[in-house]
């Protein structure tokens, strides 16, 4: 920050005067009553995500044992980073020991946990043991949904962070060079954007030996930045032919600076828009992938997964209305955060 | 014009080349090589006590794919192969995978064909009204439920029909798959077989437009705003021109240039949604196909149905764009002044 001591004075004074661009979008988003819900729905869904562990586990969250306080699902953490061994408690079955005292988890499975005790379809149906029902091999819904905000949250937040890595990076390039760089980049998102991308995506993780979902984010991410260039280029174009950066020039900075610093965090604004639209095609990609089997191993259990088990057991409606309804619920709140935020930078709407 | 669908084209040439580049390079994704594939798929059992003979076949199988030749050869050999459509055969079951696509292409390519009649055919209506009537109660109306059924996930939507619609346990109503009837005959009078089919694709065909009508009413109703704001309709109003006039003659022909080129973006989603649709409804199109090669990583289908599916949603957005070309000429002259 080399900058004349004069011009510094001179700069609480306008800042008092206007509103920073971020708070005025922030302004109008507020305004928009679905638009909120839907970013309501998805800090609750981060919220479940963090708090899985704690809500739907085969744990008691704190127990009182033979005269020892135990926090068996905090202790499971301490053991996943290796601070603690389970001792003598490793092989217990934690739903059986006779506890003084208990506090179990509002869900008390795990998603993987099976009741083999659930034969007919019936004793499979919502009930009180199992509120939203099970699969069939008694493999808690509820439990499920609760844990599987975890993949659907960082799908889309890590396949939408490798697009933007690339899609910003790729688009500032194209619009501030312009020339030969720009073709040539132009000419990729002209290419990847004709790519049957979900054909592509499900022909590489199906074919590829061990399918994970990280394979799945990196695939989406990687055929997804092509909007988020074109946005950025477009911005950067614009912002390029503004004095601010002909005296950013003038003032002799280099063009990694202008470029990173002056010119991109303007373009940045309708990039969120094409972000969070972004987020709702991954979380689609993602959980279509699911369904049809590719993708995630077996064990995993996300929405998508679950709603494939309806497929083979068609009377479990309950299989096919709950965790659907959770992928439609994410996907529209990410739409709506998409259309509010639209709107809320849309120039013209504002008075 | 002509300049402009000659760079289109000239963009097309590359493009093949590179996806089918993508496509041979998928190939080879694979752990070991196709032929040993091929072979551990051929000789389920076989494999222990014969590896003599197992080892020849695979030599035959390798020189037979060109596998003992440098890659950039193989891609090569693979290129002249696709150009003659000689796709190979099939792993799952050693017939000709032209003979196999010939077979379900067709019933894919209808769907489709329909698929986009029917979604620009509901959405253009629905689009004019919600904008002509914008602020009403059945525009927000409108405007929401397009929304809702734009997010509704396509596989959901279609288990959703399956387990309520074509379940004795809740309503029968449709049948769970195929096109058409066991015993459909072609004795039967043409409505009878044309009801059938209809009774067969309803279901899919509905789960395999909304989302595409979803999005272009959307599209419709914003670009309609656009052009009912300029100053050309407001003048069109004061000369006297009846309302009606205005708005399809003046404003709704405007607002269609971007709509032609969504038919850029929708064969993709269309394409790329037949394979979840068909799996579901069980329908014998190329989506079934690829979905049922995928699980059994049978390449030659793969391989084929990737290039094929590729090549036409290269060929849909290319003719997207001639009719972008052709519907705004400014688009020519925009070019020409640059």
């Amino acid at each position: 920050m080399s900058m004349p001591k004069a011009v510094q004075e001179t700069l609480p004074q306008l800042e008092e005067k206007g509103e920073s661009y971020g708070r005025m979008v922030w302004r109008q988003f507020r305004r928009n009553p679905l638009g909120m819900a839907s970013l309501g729905f998805v800090l609750l869904l981060l919220l479940v995500a963090l708090l899985a562990d704690f809500l739907a586990n085969d744990k008691p969250i704190v127990a009182r044992y033979q005269g020892r306080w135990l926090f068996p699902v905090l202790h499971e953490y301490a053991v996943g980073l290796g601070l603690a061994s389970w001792g003598e408690l490793g092989r217990v079955d934690w739903r059986q020991l006779p506890y003084e005292w208990a506090l179990w988890p509002p869900v008390p499975y795990r998603p993987e946990t099976t009741d083999p005790n659930l034969q007919s379809l019936r004793e499979r149906a919502p009930s009180k043991r199992h509120w939203l029902g099970t699969d069939e091999i008694g493999r808690d819904v509820l439990a499920g949904i609760l844990h599987g905000t975890r993949y659907a949250l960082s799908i889309g937040f890590v396949a939408m962070g490798i697009a933007l890595a690339i899609g910003i990076v790729l688009g500032a390039l194209a619009g501030y060079y312009g020339g030969m760089v720009d073709i040539v980049i132009s000419r990729l998102i002209e290419l990847v954007l004709t790519l049957p991308t979900f054909f592509l995506i499900i022909t590489v993780v199906a074919l590829v030996q061990e399918g994970s979902i990280w394979l799945v984010m990196a695939m989406i991410g990687l055929t997804g930045w092509t909007s988020i260039a074109r946005f950025v280029r477009g911005e950067v174009l614009r912002v390029r032919a503004m004095e601010y950066v002909t005296a950013a020039q003038a003032l002799g900075y280099s063009t990694r600076r202008i470029v990173f610093r002056h010119v991109l965090p303007n373009a940045l604004a309708p990039v969120l828009v094409a972000a969070a639209f972004g987020i709702a095609n991954a979380v689609l990609i993602e959980s279509a992938l699911s369904f049809l089997g590719f993708g995630v191993p077996p064990t995993v259990v996300t929405w998508g997964s679950m709603l494939a088990k309806a497929r083979g057991s068609i009377a479990s409606w309950w299989l096919v209305v709950f965790p659907g309804a959770m992928i439609f619920l994410t996907v529209a709140a990410y739409n709506l955060i998409g259309d509010a935020l639209r709107d809320a930078l849309d120039p013209r709407l504002r008075v | 014009m002509w300049g402009y669908i000659a760079q289109r084209i000239g963009l097309f040439v590359p493009t093949l080349l590179f996806i089918t580049l993508l496509s041979f390079a998928l190939s080879r994704l694979a752990p070991g090589d196709p032929a040993a594939l091929k072979v551990g798929v051929g000789a389920e059992g076989g494999i222990t006590g014969r590896a003599g003979l197992n080892e020849r076949t695979l030599e035959l199988l390798r020189k037979q794919w060109h596998l003992d030749k440098p890659l950039w050869q193989q891609y090569l050999l693979w290129l002249r192969d696709l150009v003659t459509l000689e796709f190979g055969r099939s792993f799952q079951d050693n017939r000709p995978v032209l003979e196999k696509i010939a077979e379900r292409l067709p019933i894919t390519l209808a769907m489709n064909l329909f698929a986009v009649l029917i979604a620009y055919g509901i959405a253009i209506p629905l689009g004019v009204y919600s904008a002509t009537h914008s602020g009403t109660a059945l525009d927000r109306f409108l405007t929401f439920l397009l929304f809702a059924l734009y997010s509704l996930p396509s596989f959901w939507v279609a288990m959703l029909a399956v387990t309520f619609l074509c379940n004795p346990e809740y309503l029968a109503l449709f049948p769970t798959g195929g096109i058409r009837s066991i015993f459909h005959s072609e004795q039967w009078s043409l409505w009878q077989r044309v009801l059938d089919y209809a009774w067969h694709l309803a279901l899919p065909m509905l789960v395999y437009t909304y989302a595409s009508f979803a999005f272009i009413s959307r599209q419709m109703r914003s670009a309609l705003l656009e052009v009912l704001r300029q100053d050309y309709i407001r003048t069109a109003y004061a000369k006297g021109l009846p309302g009606r006039v205005v708005i399809w003659k003046h404003a709704v022909r405007n607002s269609l240039i971007p709509i032609v080129t969504l038919l850029a973006g929708i064969l993709p989603t269309l394409i790329s949604g037949s394979v979840i649709v068909e799996t579901i409804f069980s329908i014998p199109g190329m989506g079934e196909l690829s979905f049922r090669a995928l699980v059994a990583r049978d390449y030659p289908v793969i391989m084929a149905v990737f290039t094929l599916s590729a090549v036409l949603t290269l060929v849909g957005i290319l003719l997207a764009d001639i009719l972008y070309a052709v519907v705004d000429p400014r688009i020519s002259f925009a070019r020409r002044a640059q």
